[in-house]
């Protein structure tokens, strides 16, 4: 039993089907339960007062934004090597989760930043980046769309996700050297013994549980229908080959 | 390889190769920018080494589809993926007269433009150094963005919605460059990493293009 079975779309879908419910449940307990004690049990902050409480939402979702691009370039990896089609086509499952994230990212951040910073929107580096990895997806998803052979826009795309990535990440360094900025530095590390304090640390760790557990549900059952779709695809082309 | 990079050059150079259009639409671009924030001279100082870079990167996206588009039609790209030589060293060359029919040209036009923005008399040298090391890592992304798209029958505005956000990186060393020497400041460190992105496009990515090929021509 190796974890490679799992890339028989049947050995998938079996598996899938049985774990679905308990991922959804899960996702939507963690993440009911932390916004919940996120936003309604947890003091407001000295300087800031209510508005930090959008970081439930703005950091858990900038993170996953970054985390599915990494996991397309998995599944891109795996695909181009191993050519495993649910690898693929959980890359193309991924996207449009992604750039939700992305987009709500950025959103929150503009919420956020209006009271705090004063502004909407600053060429800062972080935020520059985030505006990249947007069009970076919107690229992406729209080279899937593009191409009508299925294999081939998993191929194509694949290397466009791995040349992606690596000018996805020069940008975020030449960005640092570009501008400095206004927003923060990484408040989360595992290493630093200055985080956020602990009253809004357990609530937010909670909700970026949810975050992923949500994700992982979302690809599940989006890849699903990919699966789905493609046996459509198949069985379409051999009726049109049976009548042809 | 020689043979096929001055069939490339002639191809681009004779008549319907959209050679001068790179060239006009750079001299629009910055003509432009002028009537659209005011003819006051400090301001256009201040904006115009943004403003050339940027012309510059659109002027060699206006011929980037051209590269492959032509040869896939015609089955020449048939030829050459099958030809002694390896894919990789056809799409370098391709890249190589892309880069002599638009990148070259841009870079010694853009001190014309240079003195219409009126650029900073420092700031003419470092222009010119920025985009001659710059524009080659502009035809090599964008040739591999041109190879991804090349089956695509409207591959023209996908190709640029790939193309643009790779360019980012070149963009804001090429554009800090010729900005810190206007200035008089040290330019060697933009300088450096933007010969760093055209050294590192230019050596890796003849293969991923050359893939997206292969798999467009399978």
């Amino acid at each position: 039993m190796s974890f490679w079975e799992y890339a028989n779309p049947r050995k998938f879908m079996a598996l899938t089907d049985r774990a679905m419910p308990w991922l959804f449940t899960l996702a939507g307990v963690s993440l009911v339960v932390g916004l919940v004690w996120g936003f309604f049990f947890t003091p407001n902050d000295f300087r800031q007062g209510s508005t930090v409480k959008i970081i439930y939402l703005h950091v858990p979702s900038a993170m996953m934004a970054i985390n599915v691009w990494v996991m397309m370039l998995v599944t891109s990896l795996v695909w181009i090597v191993r050519r495993h089609h649910v690898s693929a086509l959980a890359a193309k499952a991924a996207a449009p989760i992604g750039v939700t994230f992305t987009l709500i990212a950025l959103a929150t951040g503009a919420i956020w930043g209006q009271p705090m910073w004063g502004t909407w929107w600053a060429w800062d580096p972080r935020l520059t980046s985030f505006l990249i990895l947007f069009l970076f997806y919107l690229g992406y998803m729209a080279l899937w769309s593009a191409i009508e052979d299925p294999d081939t826009a998993a191929d194509l795309t694949s290397v466009l996700c791995l040349v992606g990535t690596v000018f996805a990440v020069l940008s975020r360094y030449a960005l640092i050297f570009w501008n400095q900025g206004l927003h923060q530095g990484a408040s989360l590390s595992l290493d630093k013994e200055e985080n956020v304090a602990d009253v809004f640390y357990h609530p937010l760790l909670l909700s970026i549980a949810g975050f992923v557990l949500l994700f992982i549900a979302l690809v599940f059952y989006r890849t699903r229908t990919e699966i789905r779709a493609r046996r459509l695809y198949a069985i379409g082309l051999k009726e049109r080959m049976a009548n042809a | 390889m020689i043979a096929l990079l001055t069939r490339d050059l002639r191809l681009a150079v004779r008549a319907g190769g959209g050679f001068g259009l790179a060239l006009a639409f750079f001299l629009i671009v910055t003509a432009l920018v002028p009537f659209g924030v005011g003819p006051d001279t400090s301001i256009l100082t201040r904006i115009a080494p943004g403003i050339l870079w940027v012309g510059a990167l659109l002027a060699c996206l206006l011929s980037l589809d051209r590269i492959f588009a032509l040869d896939f039609e015609d089955g020449s790209l048939d030829l050459l993926a099958t030809a002694p030589i390896p894919l990789e060293a056809v799409v370098g060359i391709k890249a190589l007269a892309h880069w002599l029919t638009t990148g070259l040209p841009l870079t010694l036009a853009a001190p014309v433009l240079g003195v219409l923005l009126n650029l900073d008399p420092q700031g003419f040298v470092w222009l010119v150094v920025s985009l001659a090391i710059g524009t080659p890592a502009l035809s090599m992304i964008g040739t591999f963005g041109a190879a991804l798209t090349v089956g695509l029958k409207r591959g023209g505005l996908l190709l640029s919605l790939l193309v643009l956000p790779l360019y980012v990186p070149t963009l804001i060393f090429g554009a800090e460059v010729v900005r810190r020497g206007s200035d008089a400041l040290a330019t060697a460190t933009p300088l450096a990493l933007m010969a760093g992105i055209t050294a590192g496009s230019v050596a890796l990515l003849p293969f991923a293009a050359a893939a997206a090929l292969r798999v467009n021509l399978r």
